[in-house]
């Protein structure tokens, strides 16, 4: 065979597979805008809960980048997205930047520098001691936030924080419509980067270090460099979520930076089901929308009901409800060729 | 020729057992080597350390003329000495095709670029269909390796790590686990490989063995006690002891 005509059998052999994906991001895209559009039409009054879970979505999907993609367990991604917001805040309150863009930036910059420490100290185990070292992260950067009381406002939280217009144009308004915009713009984004990004080679060596890192360590490529090198990305993930956070409700609470935000939103990425974008998002409109829905039916024993639900996933759909949906699909496809 | 594998005095002892006692060898180019020895005569221990996955106590490795004995194992891999494994070692979700590509855009320092994607490289996957189809892998490029059968991943194995262009290649009994069958295949692509390339191969199959390699190297108790051609294996006297020791101990024990 000549080198011409072997050219043309990879060609034609890869091209399907590349409009596939290039179809999924294009879909993907589509069903962000259409459920931030059907978002706005039934929840006109509750703009505010739509854009928390957006920002909560991009923690959500920073998480996935080093558990879903590294296979690194941790119980302390809030301090990512908690640095993020403090780092935008900050910048507002005490350095007087009230651009939302340039909050934007110092959120992203505060989140990867705090992915970089985190990345850093975790990587130093393995299992189990890496998730304990996790934890002991988040309560220290809680612990840190709530002492430097006069950068943070410590408990009080870190009030003041007054954004201009965004690009002069849009005001943030009271019924957070501008707010709304923003995070979903921000989310679709960042979605589409972090599509490129894990079919890049980039991405494919994460997934080689998931599944085997002794194989990669075999090929002459550090794990451990290329980890922290997702950590510092996930960090920026996380930080535009903080700084979405800061720039819409104009405040940061210690709750950012809490274990319970990173375990709840572990808890929505195996929801949706771990190593897919998709599934983060999924993860994390299901969990916030049962949340609200159920905590307000059910004032008493809606964490009961959350837990339940968990509990079923878990057993019945443990690829998480994007995995397992996607499973079926795929089965189904494979059943009719 | 000169020398692009070298090993010097090599030791290493655990408890005060010598597991690798005073092991040298030496390779050029193009050598076809095998390394043999009865169960327990430090043959793994043998090559973690020259991998650099184990510690020396003494003793020097040579890549090239460099010496990497203070170089971990991911530098040693940069310096082209690849091993292959004795159970496959792959990633079950990934594609062969995937395999190979992230092996090349390893070797050329790109593996870690943020955006693209290897189907969209002509280069990397030019080499990707020559290298999957020399090992006859090229239809099953882009099925899963949990997909495909044992035999073809033994020979996948083979192609990443040609895929990274070593200068010296060290292969644990690449036939492992292979059915009779589909061994043929194998010894076909280890007949294939770049006639530059030093390779030493650690084998229990001798058939395959006798075959493949132009010289022999007898390791028993972790000590050298024969190197030489395979002709003259056969007839060694230590050799015969080292190996009728090890199964007299054995059905003794038994």
């Amino acid at each position: 065979m000549t080198m011409a005509t072997m050219n043309d059998t990879v060609a034609t052999t890869t091209a399907p597979v590349k409009r596939r994906s290039f179809g999924r991001d294009l879909a993907g895209l589509a069903v962000i805008l259409a459920l931030a559009a059907i978002g706005y039409l039934l929840f006109p009054n509750n703009l505010a809960l739509l854009t928390r879970i957006t920002a909560i979505a991009l923690l959500v999907l920073s998480l996935d980048l080093v558990t879903g993609y590294c296979g690194v367990a941790t119980l302390g991604q809030a301090a990512l997205f908690g640095s993020g917001a403090y780092a935008a805040g900050i910048a507002a309150v005490h350095f007087g930047i009230t651009d939302p863009l340039l909050m934007l930036v110092s959120g992203v910059l505060g989140g990867a520098f705090a992915g970089l420490v985190c990345g850093v100290v975790i990587l130093r185990a393995h299992g189990l001691p890496q998730l304990v070292l996790s934890i002991a992260l988040i309560h220290l950067f809680h612990e840190f936030a709530n002492k430097a009381s006069s950068w943070t406002g410590g408990s009080d939280g870190l009030a003041g924080i007054a954004p201009d217009p965004l690009l002069g144009l849009f005001a943030f308004d009271l019924w957070g419509r501008t707010a709304y915009g923003f995070g979903i713009g921000l989310l679709a984004v960042v979605f589409a980067l972090l599509r490129l990004i894990v079919r890049s080679p980039f991405g494919m060596l994460c997934r080689g270090i998931k599944e085997d890192p002794i194989r990669i360590r075999a090929m002459g490529a550090s794990p451990r460099v290329a980890i922290v090198k997702m950590y510092v990305l996930s960090g920026a993930v996380a930080g535009v979520g903080g700084a979405l956070n800061a720039i819409s409700t104009q405040v940061v609470g210690l709750d950012s930076l809490s274990f319970t935000l990173s375990a709840e939103s572990l808890v929505m990425l195996v929801l949706g089901g771990t190593g897919s974008l998709f599934g983060a998002l999924a993860g994390t409109i299901v969990f916030m929308f049962f949340e609200d829905i159920v905590s307000a039916a059910n004032p008493f024993h809606w964490l009961t009901m959350v837990g339940a639900l968990l509990i079923a996933v878990v057993l019945f759909a443990p690829r998480g409800l994007y995995g397992t949906a996607a499973a079926f699909v795929a089965r189904r496809r494979e059943a009719g060729r | 020729m000169s020398a692009i594998f070298e090993v010097r005095n090599l030791k290493r002892s655990f408890g005060g057992l010598a597991v690798t006692d005073d092991v040298s060898l030496s390779m050029a180019p193009g050598d076809r080597v095998a390394l043999i020895g009865p169960n327990g005569a430090g043959k793994t221990t043998f090559v973690n350390l020259v991998t650099g996955n184990l510690k020396a106590d003494a003793g020097d490795v040579r890549i090239g003329g460099e010496s990497v004995t203070h170089i971990d194992a991911i530098g040693r891999v940069r310096r082209g000495l690849v091993r292959s494994f004795q159970v496959t070692r792959l990633f079950h979700e990934m594609t062969p095709a995937e395999h190979v590509a992230l092996a090349v855009l390893q070797r050329d320092g790109r593996a870690g670029r943020l955006f693209g994607h290897f189907l969209a490289m002509p280069d990397v996957m030019a080499e990707v269909g020559d290298l999957l189809g020399k090992l006859g892998l090229r239809e099953l490029m882009h099925r899963r390796v949990s997909e495909i059968a044992y035999g073809q991943q033994r020979l996948l194995e083979i192609a990443v790590a040609l895929a990274l262009k070593p200068r010296v290649l060290l292969l644990d009994e690449p036939a492992a686990g292979v059915p009779q069958s589909d061994t043929g295949r194998i010894e076909e692509a280890l007949a294939d490989l770049p006639a530059d390339l030093a390779v030493l191969m650690i084998e229990h199959d001798m058939d395959l063995v006798f075959r493949f390699a132009k010289r022999v190297i007898v390791l028993a108790a972790g000590a050298i006690i024969f190197d030489g051609t395979p002709s003259e294996v056969t007839r060694d006297q230590r050799v015969r002891e080292a190996y009728l020791g090890s199964y007299a101990n054995a059905s003794h024990a038994a």
